[in-house]
Order: structure tokens, then sequence, then C-alpha cells
């Protein structure tokens, strides 16, 4: 085995994981941790693709801003006691079956595709440098890229708005 | 690596997130199932790229980066969907004291 194969086993494994304690977790505080893990072994998956602009981004944004946000709101609601009532055991094996058959159903219909020959490029290629990105988004994509700021001060508007005591 | 693997990793992960979506009834966590179910797309979208751009590398230099400038986007979406998700979160838990999706139901009365 190659060192790329062994690294992409080493953070295939770690992101299910985490995925999964994601999942099984009972203190929100522990599960916000887990979800860190699987940030960080997709970007070194992105890393492994030599798309190195997108996994920076995921770090700072997902792994550094939005987890943060989760964990200032857990932790500011005084969420971290397990008191999550109990939910009916049987809706959970209900729920882990149904999403078990999806996972066979996809697996099922894509084994045999025709790309499941194809080779994803691993550790070259330059098109995941900012330079071509960049290039690429403010030619191409600047209007998306203009639109996505008005997206994001309408977000800052209504999250303030929503999250505003009313008066009364 | 062969695309299937990243195929098959992306499924395992979407699939971990809609079980933890459809099992859990903490609002938050199923927040971070969703985040979790874009993250595995996103990955199969750059596994994606970088099979289009081997493909056609010869003819064209830029070939797939339409998909890694898609993940882009999509992680401003998810940015500020995760602000105002956040929010209305806060609100629901200052109003009934509690972040249980059942409570949710009271919208129907």
């Amino acid at each position: 085995m190659s060192v790329t194969q062994i690294l992409f086993w080493l953070l295939s494994v770690l992101a299910v994981v985490g995925a999964i304690n994601v999942v099984i977790s009972k203190n929100p505080v522990f599960s916000v941790l887990w979800l860190i893990l699987t940030f960080f072994s997709i970007s070194g998956h992105y890393i492994l693709l030599n798309a190195q602009f997108l996994a920076v981004v995921n770090i700072i944004v997902y792994a550094g801003a939005i987890m943060v946000l989760f964990l200032f709101v857990i932790m500011l609601m005084n969420l971290n006691a397990d008191t999550e009532p109990k939910k009916n055991k049987w809706l959970k094996l209900i729920s882990v079956v149904a999403g078990g058959c999806m996972l066979l159903v996809l697996v099922a219909a894509l084994k045999d595709a025709d790309t499941a020959k194809q080779l994803a490029q691993t550790k070259e290629g330059d098109i995941g440098l900012i330079e071509h990105l960049g290039n690429a988004l403010f030619n191409q994509y600047v209007v998306p890229f203009e639109i996505s700021s008005v997206l994001f001060l309408s977000a800052m508007v209504g999250a303030v708005v929503i999250g505003k005591k009313s008066e009364q | 690596m062969p695309i299937n693997y990243y195929i098959f990793l992306s499924i395992t992960l979407f699939c971990i997130g809609v079980v933890g979506v459809l099992t859990r009834r903490n609002a938050i966590i199923i927040f971070m199932c969703i985040e979790l179910m874009l993250n595995a797309v996103n990955l199969l979208l750059v596994a994606f790229s970088k099979m289009h751009h081997i493909q056609h590398a010869a003819t064209n230099a830029a070939a797939g980066i339409d998909g890694q400038l898609f993940v882009f986007f999509i992680m401003v979406v998810a940015a500020a969907e995760v602000s105002v998700g956040l929010a209305i979160i806060v609100m629901m838990f200052r109003n009934v004291h509690s972040v249980d999706v059942n409570f949710l139901n009271r919208l129907k009365h």
C-alpha cells in the first residue's frame, strides 16, 4: 500500500468514527467535538486531493467559525447536561433501519456505475490552488460571488432580528 | 484513488447524517447532522472535480475547477444558514425552555 492509500484509509476511518460518535454521544458538547474531528479529517481528504484552498477554508469556516457558534449556543443555553428525554426504542430502531436501507440502496445502485473504475487525481493537479480558483472566481463567477455578499447581509440582519428580545 | 472509494465514503457519511436527523430529538444535534451531510456532499464534489480534471487536463487546463467553486459557494450558504438557524433555535429555547423538536408540534395548534 502506498502512502496515499494509507492516508486515505486512516482519514476515512477517522471521519466515519467521528460521524458515528456525533450521533450517539449523549452530551451535545462531545457531539460538537467529534464533529470537529470529522471536519478535520475531511480537510485531510481535501489536502490529499490537492484542493489546498478548500482544505484551509473548511478548517477556518467549519471547524473555526461554525463549530464555535454551536459551542457558544450549547454553553449559553446550558444544554451540556444530559437532558434529552428518552425516545421510543422502536422508533430509534426503525430510524436506523431506514438509514441502513438508504445506504444499501445507494451502494447497490452505484457500485456498478460507469465511473466506478475511474481515478480521482491525488497529490497533483493544480486546479485546487488559490491562484486558479481565484482567477475563475473573479472572472466567471463574479456575479454569484457578489450575490453571496447580499445573502450574507440578509442572513446577518435576519439573525439579529430573530435573536433580539421582543419589546413587551 | 479510484472514485468509487470516495463515493462510498460520502454515502456512508451522508447516511450517518440521515440516521442522526431521524433518531435524535435535540434540535442542535439535528442541525449538526445536517452540516455533516453537507460536508459529505462537498467531499464528493471535490473528488469528482479531480476525476474530471484528470480526464480533460490535456485539452483544458482548468477542467474541473467549477466543482471546487461550487464547494466554496456551498460553504458560503452553509455559514449563512447556520447563523439564521441557530438564532431560530435560541429564540425557540427562550420561548419553550427546551430544544426538543417534539415541542415544535405546537406550531400546528
